[in-house]
């Protein structure tokens, strides 16, 4: 217990050192969180859009068949 | 079709980069979780800095890779002004804000680790207030970027400025350390103590390793995305032309 | 060669009929000073330390909020695409368009520095010194301010973007410049600050042309 303290207190500079690591990881961490997101965001958009053209297509083509 | 050319190499990009990228991010976690073993657990305190001297091990690789995010930044622009490779913009623009949040870091932890060390929050030394300077470089490329409807215009635009901002950066850096020495001429402070322990080299080298897997990962997935977007607008102008070209059914 | 100092007397035309920039120019110079005074104390020692750092600090913001006159008002009306498809190389546009801002606003903060050197309470013997460092700086405070505004020349309000870009490009001038005015008021030879100064501005008579010629064809397109 008592070695979890002293850690935790960091040689008395706890109020130094656990901020510069938090905020290191919360800006890291929150921009890598961020950038998979927004991609994972656009692929959807990608795949609805490119379903969408592939829909069409195939109508187009129905409809032209249709007429021949 | 122009848009042939513009793809044609981001695929094999995409490949070889989505084949890396799981082992890329193993290697970032397996980094950072040595060097935070090593560095917060397993490493001795400074004799004179004490327990704050860890805030090195954050503060040191977020500072240099800040500066060598700029110089990828810049060679990228180089590329894409001279010889006009479609990747090449993209890597510029998918870096800036990985190198953004680095010199946010070094800003930070930097006052963060001057406080107990100098006693004072901030102060005008040389590398930190190249540092901010380097920031503001940062958020002026990312909003140049932003500036501009047209995609193309807004690349080449970037590219001048990154090249324009690394062929100052060495002046502003001469400029700062001049400044510096001619307003506090009394003592020289070096933001990573006079010397490192050999002790504390292993856990700031594991660290170093970490932050540039987390530049390596972070900028594939932007780039991936950035791909993604060019590939929607290009369908969405397709589109737009497609259905002005056929006539409207009744 | 004619055509360069053709466009030169056309700005400087074109600046004199709308003779309301230059004064504005001058006037933002020193009102800006003049607030310094009334926000730290009229106590003279103190002012006096401030003096060289105030002068340059504004001279930087009053320059900058006039670069939107190089290029602006001829990419507006169209004149800049007729200009680039003249004979003139587009380096020289821009060259000669930052030399006529330089004449219309930098060469006024010359005139003008010893006025505010007055006003800031600067010490007598660096007078001479900072009329020396304008004279170095402005032009170069020019030419670089003329890359950012070819940059941004097709960005809608693209002012306040303007300004981040180029302040940061402006600092080694601002550190030069007010290091010769702080070494003469000191009474040590300014000869180092001068030099930098001058080479900076060697430096951007070749840089600015270049990128501005860069960043005007990317926009004119």
């Amino acid at each position: 217990m008592d070695t979890i303290r002293t850690f935790f207190d960091m040689g008395g500079y706890a109020a130094f050192v656990w901020p510069a690591f938090v905020v290191t990881a919360v800006l890291m961490g929150g921009l890598f969180a961020w950038s998979r997101h927004a991609l994972r965001a656009d692929r959807r958009t990608l795949d609805l859009l490119q379903q969408a053209r592939r829909d069409m297509r195939s109508r187009a083509r129905g409809t032209a068949e249709g007429e021949a | 079709m122009p848009t042939m050319h513009r793809f044609a190499n981001p695929a094999r990009f995409v490949r070889i980069s989505s084949a890396l990228l799981p082992w890329l991010t193993v290697a970032m976690v397996g980094f950072f979780g040595a060097g935070l073993y090593f560095g917060l657990f397993n490493s001795p305190p400074d004799y004179q800095q004490g327990d704050s001297v860890r805030i090195m091990y954050v503060h040191v690789p977020a500072a240099t890779l800040a500066s060598g995010v700029y110089v990828v930044m810049a060679v990228a622009s180089a590329v894409a002004l001279i010889w006009r490779h479609p990747l090449a913009d993209v890597a510029a623009k998918s870096s800036a804000p990985i190198g953004a949040v680095f010199t946010l870091i070094a800003l930070v932890t930097g006052a963060l680790w001057g406080q107990p060390t100098w006693g004072t929050w901030w102060v005008w030394d040389a590398r930190l207030t190249s540092v901010l300077i380097m920031l503001f470089l940062y958020l002026g490329y990312m909003g140049l970027w932003q500036a501009f409807d047209d995609e193309r215009r807004a690349a080449r635009a970037a590219a001048i400025l990154a090249l324009v901002g690394a062929v100052n950066l060495p002046i502003i850096r001469f400029s700062v350390d001049w400044w510096n020495t001619l307003h506090q001429p009394a003592s020289i402070i070096r933001a990573d103590g006079p010397t490192i322990h050999p002790d504390l080299l292993m856990p700031l080298g594991l660290m170093w390793g970490g932050f540039l897997c987390f530049f390596a990962v972070v900028l594939i997935v932007r780039m991936h995305r950035e791909i993604v977007l060019r590939r929607i607008q290009a369908l969405q102008t397709l589109q737009f032309e497609t259905a002005a070209a056929v006539p409207q059914e009744a | 060669m004619l055509e360069f100092w053709a466009l030169v007397r056309r700005d400087l035309l074109l600046a004199r009929r709308q003779g309301s920039a230059t004064t504005s120019v001058a006037v933002f110079f020193v009102l800006t000073v003049t607030l310094f005074p009334l926000g730290i104390g009229p106590e003279s020692s103190l002012l006096a330390r401030v003096a060289g750092g105030v002068i340059w600090v504004a001279a930087l913001l009053a320059t900058m909020l006039s670069l939107d006159r190089v290029y602006q008002s001829d990419f507006e009306d169209g004149s800049l695409d007729l200009i680039a498809l003249g004979p003139l190389p587009l380096e020289l546009v821009a060259l000669a368009k930052t030399f006529a801002h330089w004449l219309v606003t930098g060469l006024l903060l010359v005139v003008l520095s010893p006025v505010l050197g007055i006003l800031m309470q600067l010490d007598s013997a660096a007078f001479g010194t900072l009329v020396v460092a304008m004279a170095l700086g402005t032009p170069a405070l020019s030419l670089i301010g003329g890359i950012g505004a070819a940059l941004t020349v097709s960005v809608k309000r693209g002012g306040v973007l303007l300004s981040l870009l180029i302040l940061p490009l402006y600092i080694p001038v601002l550190i030069f410049g007010v290091g010769a005015v702080d070494a003469a008021a000191d009474g040590i030879t300014a000869r180092p600050h001068l030099l930098m100064l001058g080479a900076i501005l060697l430096f951007s008579l070749v840089l600015s042309p270049v990128a501005s010629a860069l960043a005007l064809r990317l926009n004119l397109e």
